[in-house]
């Protein structure tokens, strides 16, 4: 019997009795990572990656029913041995790793192979089945060395600092902000958007170092924004308060700048091809070093890359499921928690 | 090159025309002289004969990337331009070699009767030495389709802006005929091949739509009423034994219209008339989608035009033997247009555009309702004291243009975008009902808002039937309201017409497919019309 099967709920382990990702509410849920679309509210139990967990707890509030544990630790359900490692997408990401009867079973999540300096670095695991994402599954996308994307983004916040603009760049909360503060830190203070700067928090009192950024609040005035860069997630990029920022110019930073209809189709004034996913090369050398019999593939280019796959001797199939819509579930997340601020307030 | 790769990715980050402006400005305030004159081709369209066909470039970067032709066709449905998708799926280059544009460009032409071999060695050796982005544009140097958003209108004004001159100078000079290796930025910026000070035109007065009832204009006696034509604004100007025909985006098309080429030796010289170039046969207007078949072209042959006659609509006069006459009355200068207009030999290429007479707002109201009768897309209304304002000025003109015509449709296709749009379904194919069946009407790009999309693209993917390429079969479910401005009997189309200008105006989450119009009303508007 197969160790894992693809339900309407999920992805669903019959022997250990839980799901993986789940999108429909279960009792027991693996959670790969923390981006909306993969950890959904209203699960019974939760288990996840030790820095999952402040996630969780910030975004939808769960505490107590949140069991933790660290990389490469493995715990028993129903005698399905399960094991996580890093994936390298964002903070606490996971790969799953099920082994049950001498078969292995992967369960990815979203993941890229480039190290961030920031999320545990990705780790290949041998096993027999893989599930992977195949979000930038064309050889059209070949991500640029994070280093070289930096300098970009620092030339041209040179560049708006020199003509009194204000730099705004457009990135998740979750995972691309923490990395541009990472490695933008250092000039300009970096100032946040609220639902970052709560996540910065909440990885800072679990014991991530980050370096400090500003919230923004209302009474940070325009001229210190417009002298620092400004961190916003995607559902503020078309905003009025943006558009009321000295001469705002706007920077995405997202893998789909790497294509110029992509640039094109945000209004924005730079793109910078900058992901937390894998690129073509990427998704390939992580299959191949999984040696796996079978890959399956969840979401993305799904129908293209397991042909691809399958042609070059890896057996493979597409599967259907909910994952995907990161940026729509994302943005959900972001737009509920600004309205409980506001009623806050 | 790099700094050619530079401002294309400047011109494409923006879009701002200021900003592109000041790209296009720092461009030519900057860069290597000789390669000046050749930019300003490329972007005008001059365009080299082409060196290498599309396959053999693409079966070249097919081998190269190593990847099955199949994947580069899906990647080419992504990305939506093959010059990108080859600069992307190539391997990244070994080393990189700077030389400046003009020279990649004259090497390019070199390549005219080499063989095949050589032509591939030369491409494989410079993909190998570029960045992704400085191969997009030496892929696109020899395609020669060089369409980044940039207007013959705005380049003009950028290097008017850099150089110092005046605009209309410039779109003369570089509309003129003239080499990029035989002319320098300067000869080309000061006009010195072509006598700028024959040409020029004046700026064109624009009209706001009517936003309240015209009686609140006041007496009907202050108002000269016109019909508003759908063609291109144009301006006629002979000066000194030469003809010059201008468009409202400040072009000069003078060689597009070969017809009102007899107003060379008809029209006075210092003379500018203001006025609407149309399809027009024996004095009367033709749709729009008939003058559509002479727009942009290189060359015009017979067949065009005998069945596409061009004839021009004038409106209004602005230089009366050479002197410039625009703050004199709107009547006064129609008395003189008039006397103008009498004068010419031929009578049916060149008219007045006719004054609707009317005693009361109702009345014109009544004859505005059957302005499509004569393709007209609605009134102009006057105030026959105004004088002709340079550009967009309230009060004196007013467009009161006719609503568009609606219909309710069902989408049956959606085809996804390109880029990032190629996760989401934005193109969509819409059907009228015939019968028993559904019989495609028109084909629009979104008009929905992204969060509309959105919910489209998820009902695509829940209700898709079937697959052709990037395009889907949906369950025909959705109505949406499609706006359009005409209807013309069409023999390419299977419902034997086509819709001018279609957009979606809503979407009628509050009908079912029951209740969409069927192709004999639409028929029925046709025929109405003729």
């Amino acid at each position: 019997m197969a160790l894992i099967e693809f339900t309407n709920k999920g992805i669903y382990c019959k022997q250990g009795n839980f799901y993986i990702d789940p999108w429909q509410p279960v009792d027991k849920a693996v959670i790969t990572h923390g981006h909306a679309d993969h950890a959904k509210w209203g699960n019974k139990n939760y288990l996840c990656h030790t820095l999952t967990k402040p996630i969780l707890t910030e975004r939808y509030g769960l505490f107590d029913n949140v069991e933790t544990i660290a990389y490469q630790n493995t715990i028993d359900i129903n005698g399905v041995k399960l094991t996580l490692f890093p994936a390298g997408h964002v903070i606490g990401s996971a790969q799953v790793k099920l082994e049950y009867k001498g078969e292995i079973v992967v369960v990815s999540g979203d993941y890229k192979t480039e190290y961030d300096g920031i999320s545990t670095a990705f780790e290949p695991i041998k096993c027999h089945t893989f599930v992977t994402e195949s979000t930038f599954g064309l050889p059209i996308y070949k991500w640029q060395p994070q280093q070289q994307i930096f300098e970009s983004i620092k030339n041209w916040v040179a560049g708006n600092l020199q003509k009194n603009k204000t730099s705004i760049l457009i990135a998740y909360s979750l995972g691309k902000a923490q990395r541009l503060i990472k490695h933008l830190a250092g000039n300009e203070p970096i100032f946040a958007h609220q639902t970052i700067a709560n996540l910065n928090q909440a990885f800072t009192n679990a014991g991530v170092a980050l370096p400090s950024s500003i919230k923004i609040t209302s009474e940070i005035k325009k001229d210190e924004l417009q002298k620092g860069i400004v961190i916003v997630p995607p559902a503020l990029a078309d905003s009025k308060w943006i558009k009321g920022l000295t001469n705002p110019a706007i920077g995405i930073c997202s893998g789909w700048m790497a294509v110029r209809a992509g640039r094109r189709w945000r209004s924005a004034d730079a793109g910078f091809a900058l992901s937390d996913h894998a690129d073509w090369a990427g998704l390939l050398t992580a299959i191949k070093a999984t040696e796996a019999e079978k890959v399956m593939v969840t979401h993305g280019s799904t129908a293209i890359f397991s042909r691809y796959l399958n042609e070059i001797g890896i057996s493979a199939q597409e599967v259907k499921t909910q994952y995907g819509d990161e940026e729509e579930a994302e943005e959900k997340v972001v737009e509920n928690e600004v309205k409980e601020e506001k009623t806050k307030i | 090159m790099k700094r050619f790769a530079q401002l294309i990715q400047e011109l494409e980050l923006s879009n701002k025309t200021n900003d592109k402006i000041e790209a296009l400005v720092n461009y030519f305030s900057e860069a290597d002289e000789s390669d000046k004159p050749y930019v300003i081709a490329l972007f005008t369209g001059k365009k080299p004969k082409r060196p290498i066909g599309t396959n053999l470039i693409k079966q070249w970067a097919i081998a190269l990337s190593g990847i099955p032709e199949w994947l580069f066709t899906e990647s080419y449905h992504s990305v939506g331009d093959l010059s990108e998708t080859i600069a992307l799926v190539l391997p990244t280059a070994e080393h990189t070699v700077e030389k400046p544009l003009n020279q990649w460009i004259t090497e390019l032409a070199k390549l005219q009767g080499k063989t095949d071999e050589e032509k591939k060695t030369y491409v494989l050796t410079a993909w190998n030495s570029l960045t992704t982005q400085e191969r997009f544009i030496f892929n696109k140097l020899i395609s020669g389709n060089f369409r980044i958003g940039v207007s013959n209108k705005m380049l003009v004004n950028a290097i008017a802006k850099q150089s110092q001159q005046d605009a209309n100078k410039i779109m003369h000079s570089i509309m003129g005929k003239w080499q990029p290796n035989s002319i320098s930025y300067a000869e080309l910026t000061s006009g010195s091949h072509v006598n700028t000070d024959n040409s020029w035109p004046y700026p064109f007065c624009l009209a706001y739509a009517l936003d309240t009832e015209p009686e609140n204009l006041g007496d009907t006696a202050d108002w000269q009423a016109e019909w508003k034509w759908d063609g291109i604004r144009g301006q006629i100007v002979k000066r000194n034994g030469e003809l010059f025909i201008w468009s409202r985006g400040e072009e000069l098309v003078t060689e597009q219209f070969p017809e009102l080429h007899f107003l060379k030796d008809d029209l006075p010289d210092g003379t500018v008339l203001d006025g609407e170039i149309l399809a027009v046969k024996d004095g009367k207007v033709l749709p729009f989608s008939t003058l559509q078949q002479r727009l942009n072209r290189k060359t015009i042959s017979k067949n065009q035009l005998e069945n596409a006659p061009i004839g021009f609509f004038t409106y209004d006069l602005l230089e009366h033997k050479a002197k410039d006459i625009r703050t004199s009355t709107l009547s006064q200068r129609r008395t003189w247009l008039e006397k103008i207009i009498h004068q010419l030999s031929q009578k049916n290429k060149v008219l007045l555009s006719p004054i609707i007479s009317f005693n009361s707002w109702p009345q014109l109201a009544e004859i505005r309702e059957t302005a499509r009768e004569i393709n007209s897309e609605g009134i102009m209304l006057k105030n026959i004291n105004s004088i002709f304002h340079s550009g967009r000025k309230r009060g004196d003109w007013w467009k009161w243009k006719i609503n568009p015509y609606t219909v309710d449709t069902v989408m049956i296709y959606a085809q996804k975008g390109s880029g990032r749009r190629a996760n989401f379904y934005t193109d969509y194919t819409f059907a009228v009902r015939d019968g028993e069946k559904l019989i495609t009407i028109a084909k629009a790009y979104s008009g929905l808002t992204d969060k509309e999309i959105k919910e489209v693209n998820s009902f695509v993917n829940k209700n898709a039937i079937e697959k052709f390429g990037p395009v889907r079969t949906v369950k025909p479910e959705l109505v949406f309201e499609i706006a359009f401005e005409g209807i013309a009997e069409s023999k390419r189309h299977k419902a034997g017409l086509a819709l001018r200008f279609p957009r979606i105006a809503r979407w009628r989450k509050d009908k079912n497919v029951d209740e969409i119009n069927t192709l004999d009303d639409l028929r029925q508007l046709l025929m109405t019309k003729d």
